[in-house]
């Protein structure tokens, strides 16, 4: 499975009952779209830094690493570079 | 506290129903289990259940005039009835008992309806005129005591709560989906709306006068705000005032024939009301309240210093998961309604400890948030409309980090996560409802699980609104604090602190709850209090900080505010949970019940487990709640509704019968 399935899988998993899978496009901001919310975030870098072994720096937390699906993928190639 | 209930007929005469007032009285004789009466003609039929508090030998319901042609059944308490005696003796009026019941009676004869803005107190009732077959029927002017009625059979039945209407076996038992819809909004309806159809709640401040079988509903009372402040009154002498207040705030409610306890939950409002107990009556003080075996809720720590500062008798009970989750389905048959969190619960046990030690009434520190402006949603509006005026500043976001002093996060991700949270909203600073978006939008994500049918019911129902009509004609004069303040009172504090957390706990085991702050001379002098004096920088409750300082130690007042909350979601993820989740959750009843989508639940009940021992989201807790709660709901008033054991002539103390045979 690539890593973009597998977060896709992850968020339709954990944040999204209730919710249209569909409703989950690649570049849409999970925070806007309403998947994620504050605590959210917290369950989403847990998930990154088990699943991936990286250590999420306080200085990745930014919206452009971490608030869409191609933002997620993007950091995580970067971050195994 | 007490019970009442009954009906009266719209259209015509007909035979009382001796039969229904026994099973009304007898499904809410928890609220009052020391006595019970009834009183029948052609018209009305209508019955009491009391909790025995003052004058107990003769203060039996119902209870008439002189000349026996008013009538009336209450629950509550007047608690300047003793000064409204004299005013009404010298007035001519007869008394026979030492009640406060009989205050109100000569009162409504003498005043009319007018009446009800001499009372200071937290009441409901009903007065029946035998002769013009009028009646009048009451809700304090916050809602601390509950009224419910409804339309049906050419009657209008009303009670203390719901399950006594619904005694009457041809009441339609449905669920408003419009309510529900509310409640995953604002935590509430706005009544008149509840969340069954066909029943109404009547509004706090507001009466029923129903006259030739025509209803009029009018409001008697409102919260109100200044648009300008006494700029010349200083810190100090506000904070007298307030002191003042609630010296005599506690002292009326200490009025009783019975012995009174206090609630101490460790934080500044509760310490303080007990404080002034000891402080500046003559009553020997005895201190209940809970402590968690989570550390993550307990404040046993701050209860206990408080309790040695004080010298109190003091009584803890210490509440586990299994504990909430086994008294869980007893706290939604007395709330009557979903609910968010499980919160109230643990209210219920405390009330039983009070019980167990004999007590009947205590005083609480509740409504104290709401009125001298305690909670983090105060101040969270506060940084979010100085944010709003500059939404891609930095730096104004970071207030809200002082917020959450405690969270164990580096300040990095405190920010990001914060920021996330708060800034839904920043251009809505014009509607009513700005204080409350993030709640709003953390509650409504429950909406997400209804199926496709109830989404399909609801599509052009915005429940946003519900608390935006009737708004009083200066509200958006009023500073961004007050509009908070305003919208808190008219929806938690009357739907769920005072009735699911409140009341409904309370009365589960026949306690009575008194509430000093909320004294309606105090909420009106609070309403006049400058915001900053309120809210000073962010320190919340500052003039109350101020005026208790003499009396409490600096740990209590310098405490940061931690909000009272119970495990939610873990409390019924643990390998010994009770065996009526896997029932009321099962796919199946979901399904056949109709309002959440079962495979969407099943999900989020493997994600609580999965997450048992990690940090679950408030949107996830309060999601698993709701259904749960709902489902409860819909379990005990609609698919089996329990088959209530009428009471008979002889258990009634009072049995009065004017019907023509």
């Amino acid at each position: 499975m690539d890593t973009r399935t597998e977060l896709r899988e992850f968020i339709v998993d954990n944040f999204m009952m209730g919710m249209n899978p569909e409703d989950l496009s690649d570049n849409g901001s999970l925070l806007e779209l309403g998947i994620i919310d504050s605590t959210g975030v917290l369950e989403l870098i847990g998930f990154l830094e088990e699943k991936y072994s990286i250590q999420v720096e306080d200085s990745d937390l930014i919206p452009d690493n971490l608030d869409s699906l191609d933002n997620l993928v993007n950091y995580l190639n970067n971050k195994n570079q | 506290m007490c019970g009442i209930a009954g009906y009266l007929e719209l259209k015509e005469a007909k035979r009382p129903d001796h039969q229904l007032i026994g099973k009304m009285v007898s499904s809410i004789q928890h609220r009052g289990p020391d006595e019970f009466g009834a009183y029948f003609d052609n018209y009305c039929s209508m019955g009491h259940a009391r909790l025995s508090i003052i004058d107990l030998t003769s203060g039996s319901q119902p209870l008439s005039n002189e000349n026996a042609n008013l009538w009336i059944v209450y629950n509550g308490e007047i608690f300047n009835y003793k000064e409204l005696r004299i005013e009404l003796e010298q007035a001519g009026h007869q008394f026979r008992t030492q009640s406060d019941t009989e205050v109100i009676i000569h009162a409504f004869e003498q005043w009319g309806e007018d009446c009800l803005n001499r009372f200071n107190g937290q009441f409901s009732f009903a007065i029946y005129n035998r002769e013009s077959h009028e009646m009048f029927l009451v809700s304090d002017r916050l809602g601390i005591r509950p009224l419910y009625f409804a339309l049906q059979n050419d009657r209008l039945y009303f009670a203390s709560e719901i399950k006594a209407i619904f005694s009457d076996p041809t009441i339609p038992r449905e669920i408003d989906l419009q309510g529900l819809d509310q409640t995953f909004t604002w935590w509430t309806t706005a009544p008149p709306k509840t969340i069954f159809n066909n029943i109404q709640e009547l509004e706090a401040g507001h009466c029923l006068l129903v006259k030739n079988g025509e209803i009029r509903n009018r409001k008697y009372w409102s919260l109100n705000y200044p648009e300008e402040f006494d700029r010349n009154r200083s810190g100090d002498s506000w904070a007298e005032e307030l002191h003042e207040l609630l010296v005599d705030s506690v002292r009326l409610r200490l009025r009783a024939d019975v012995p009174v306890g206090a609630y101490l939950s460790g934080g500044l409002d509760s310490s303080a009301t007990t404080a002034l107990i000891k402080n500046f009556t003559n009553t020997p003080v005895e201190t209940f309240s809970i402590a968690f075996h989570d550390k993550a809720y307990d404040e046993s720590e701050y209860q206990i210093q408080m309790a040695e500062f004080l010298g109190t008798n003091h009584h803890q009970i210490k509440c586990s998961y299994l504990d909430i989750a086994e008294n869980f389905p007893k706290a939604i048959w007395h709330t009557e309604r979903p609910i968010l969190r499980t919160a109230p619960t643990p209210l219920m046990m405390l009330s039983g400890l009070v019980r167990k030690h004999n007590f009947k009434v205590v005083l609480t520190g509740e409504g104290s948030d709401e009125i001298l402006g305690g909670y983090d949603i105060f101040k969270e509006t506060l940084i979010r409309k100085f944010w709003a005026r500059n939404p891609e500043s930095k730096w104004r976001p970071l207030l809200l980090k002082k917020l959450y002093p405690t969270m164990p996060l580096s300040v990095a991700r405190a920010k990001f996560y914060l920021e996330t949270f708060y800034k839904a909203g920043l251009s809505k600073t014009d509607e009513f409802y700005f204080s409350h978006i993030p709640r709003i939008n953390t509650t409504s994500k429950i909406k997400d699980y209804f199926t496709d049918d109830v989404k399909k019911a609801l599509k052009d129902i915005n429940s946003i609104e519900a608390f935006g009509n009737n708004l009083p004609d200066n509200f958006y004069h009023w500073h961004h604090l007050l509009r908070a303040q305003y919208i808190e009172a008219k929806s938690l504090l009357s739907g769920y602190i005072l009735s699911s957390q409140g009341d409904r706990m309370c009365s589960a085991n026949s306690v009575e709850g008194r509430f000093p702050f909320l004294d309606h001379r105090l909420v009106e002098f609070a309403a006049a209090i400058p915001p900053i004096y309120k809210i000073h920088g962010l320190n919340e409750k500052f003039t109350l900080k101020k005026a208790m300082q003499k009396e409490l130690p600096p740990e209590i007042t310098r405490r940061v505010k931690q909000p009272y909350m119970a495990p939610d979601s873990n409390s019924f993820v643990q390998p010994d949970s009770p065996a009526y989740l896997q029932k009321v959750l099962s796919e199946k009843r979901i399904s056949n019940d109709g309002i959440f989508k079962a495979d969407f639940v099943s999900k989020l009940k493997d994600k609580c487990q999965r997450l048992s021992h990690a940090h679950l989201s408030f949107k996830d807790n309060m999601s698993y709640i709701g259904i749960l709660s709902t489902q409860l709901l819909i379990d005990k008033f609609i698919n089996n509704f329990p088959d209530i054991k009428p009471k008979d002539k002889s258990n009634f103390k009072i049995w009065i019968d004017y019907s023509a045979k």
